[in-house]
């Protein structure tokens, strides 16, 4: 790790002072933070230590909603009886991400924020538009068993490697956000990015902007969701392919359905288009699979990922139907028929 | 407003103290108190400056569990916590388990006595994390059966595969903290 000096902001607007100055880092769990700074991916001059600022409440909304504070656990946020109830989902997602020591130190907002799990970016001696602007990138051509097939660019194919945020996309959720300016709200789907031609920018936050807490709208996915995650080993890995469906069925009729990927592109991948489709149809196979062609539209493979077109499909198709029957993904008995 | 400014003017690599920090734990049920870099790990600290090598260093990256120990209770792992951050924190280490088995009377903590009596280790690197995340597991009180317990035990893994009897041991002890 690189010398750095510390401080621990004693205020949100001490934070977002010391936060603008460059080459200065938030430090929240930090079990992704210390991680890239071990690595010397992150070489910050000043942490400015958030732990102390008043953000670790989740809040009942009037209308309904929830407001997770952005310095709540991960696991305390799963285990709050409020999620559990009303936001199945994002508990499953959570649950279905790191490990229990991991969730127990790791925070909403640092979710959020974590990087890449690219091999590349993780290796500085390797080259990689994201960690060195203008370098090049290591996992085209490389070794990209893990990369995106939807929304890559010639830059970067990195994906956003969280399995909460899939959740959050499904949900709609809100990211609140406060800085040296103004304080903003931005659209979950707007909130990460995807590479272009600036891949060292993974979402939109500026440059001393601080996420103070996540906004979940008031509506009610509890009887019909499901979030499915694929990987290599059983537990404690990261998605190759993940998919969050929330669901609203009148009989056999879908009302409203949201569907969102992970583990495939640089942020959550939602299809209006898919979604919209869906509205109004039988909660069938081939409708299913009609949408999960839409939602995999333009994927391209890397060599080492192609695998991840056809498993994504079926992913979806799955994941359709556990939420149609109400059978959502078990997180302790994970065979998958 | 309290602004605590530590080691304002930084200089890579400068002298240690101008970036050391004060701060006090409460480790194993003894207060300690430190001055510390803010780059030292809670595993570090625990193992370097304590002594206490009881909790081990795995990976050091969060991707074995060896190093889990309890922060005010909950387990994470120690060798992503920089110490600084935990300023005020109550630790507990392996060590500070057995010695609640001892001044229970029972010579052992009832996981370690667990793990002994199902053979549940083989070379014994993961065993301190693995029983910290046990104790851990129970006072969160989420799982309960053998296929919550081994879900709940996946942040630690064990190179020697003693992951069935690990699992039993824990179920042993959750079994009988359960109907205490
Ligand atoms: C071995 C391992 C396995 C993992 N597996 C999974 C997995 O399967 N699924 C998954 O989803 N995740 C996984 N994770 C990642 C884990 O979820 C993240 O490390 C964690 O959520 C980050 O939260 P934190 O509070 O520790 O963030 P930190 O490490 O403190 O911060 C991460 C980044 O976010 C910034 N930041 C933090 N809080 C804020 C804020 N409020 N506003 C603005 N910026 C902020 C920091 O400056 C930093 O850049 C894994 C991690 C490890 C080490
Ligand atoms: S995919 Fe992105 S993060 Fe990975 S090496 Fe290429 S530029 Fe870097
Ligand atoms: S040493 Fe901390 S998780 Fe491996
Ligand atoms: S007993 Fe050897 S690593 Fe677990």
């Amino acid at each position: 790790m690189n010398r750095f000096s510390y401080v621990r902001a004693a205020g949100v607007a001490e934070a977002v002072r010391e936060g603008s100055a460059r080459q200065v880092r938030f430090l929240a769990g930090g079990t992704n933070l210390v991680d890239l700074m071990k690595e010397n991916v992150e070489r910050p001059q000043r942490l400015v230590d958030i732990n102390r600022l008043p953000l670790h409440k989740i809040d009942d909304l009037e209308g309904g909603g929830l407001r997770l504070g952005a310095l709540v656990t991960n696991a305390d946020t799963a285990y709050d009886p409020r999620v559990e109830r009303r936001y199945p989902l994002l508990a499953s997602a959570i649950l279905a991400g790191a490990s229990p020591q991991l969730r127990n130190a790791a925070t909403n907002g640092g979710n959020l924020n974590q990087r890449t799990r690219c091999y590349y970016f993780y290796d500085p001696a390797t080259a990689c538009n994201k960690r060195q602007p203008g370098s090049g990138c290591g996992a085209i051509g490389g070794v990209n068993r893990i990369h995106a097939i939807l929304g890559a660019s010639d830059q970067c194919i990195a994906t956003h490697p969280s399995d909460m945020c899939v959740a959050l996309a499904a949900l709609d959720a809100q990211v609140r956000v406060t800085g040296p300016d103004a304080d903003r709200v931005i659209a979950f789907s707007e909130y990460h990015r995807l590479p272009g031609d600036q891949p060292w920018r993974d979402n939109d936050l500026r440059p001393g902007e601080l996420v103070t807490a996540i906004d979940l709208p008031a509506e009610d996915f509890s009887s019909h969701y499901t979030y499915l995650k694929l990987r290599d080993r059983l537990s404690y890995a990261f998605a190759l392919v993940s998919v969050a469906v929330a669901m609203r069925l009148d009989g056999e009729r879908i009302t409203e359905v949201r569907v969102a990927l992970g583990g495939v592109a640089h942020k959550p991948w939602r299809s209006p288009v898919a979604e919209s489709g869906l509205a109004g149809e039988k909660a069938s196979q081939a409708n299913f699979l009609a949408a999960a062609h839409v939602l995999t539209e333009g994927a391209v493979g890397q060599g080492g990922n192609d695998f991840k077109i056809e498993l994504a499909r079926r992913a979806i198709v799955r994941a359709l139907k556990q939420a149609a029957n109400g059978t959502p993904q078990s997180q302790t008995d994970k065979r998958v028929f | 407003m309290d602004t605590r400014v530590f080691g304002g003017t930084s200089q890579a690599g400068a002298a240690q103290s101008s970036e050391a920090i004060g701060i006090s734990l409460v480790i194993n049920g003894r207060r300690r108190d430190f001055v510390i870099e803010p780059w030292v790990t809670l595993l570090d600290l625990l193992r370097e400056q304590e002594h206490l090598t009881g909790t081990k260093k795995g990976c050091d990256h969060g991707q074995c569990g060896a190093c889990t120990v309890l922060v005010d209770g909950k387990r994470i792992n120690s060798c992503l916590a920089l110490a600084v951050a935990r300023d005020g924190a109550q630790v507990t280490t392996i060590e500070g388990l057995a010695c609640e088995g001892l001044a229970e009377g029972h010579g052992l903590h009832p996981l370690q006595q667990a793990f002994v009596d199902h053979d549940a280790l083989q070379c014994g690197y993961c065993t301190p994390g693995q029983i910290c995340s046990a104790q851990g597991l129970i006072n969160e009180g989420h799982a309960r059966s053998r296929d919550e317990v081994r879900e709940s035990m996946s942040g630690n893994l064990c190179r020697c595969g003693a992951y069935t009897n690990i699992a039993a041991a824990v179920m042993e002890v959750l079994e009988k903290a359960d109907t205490r």
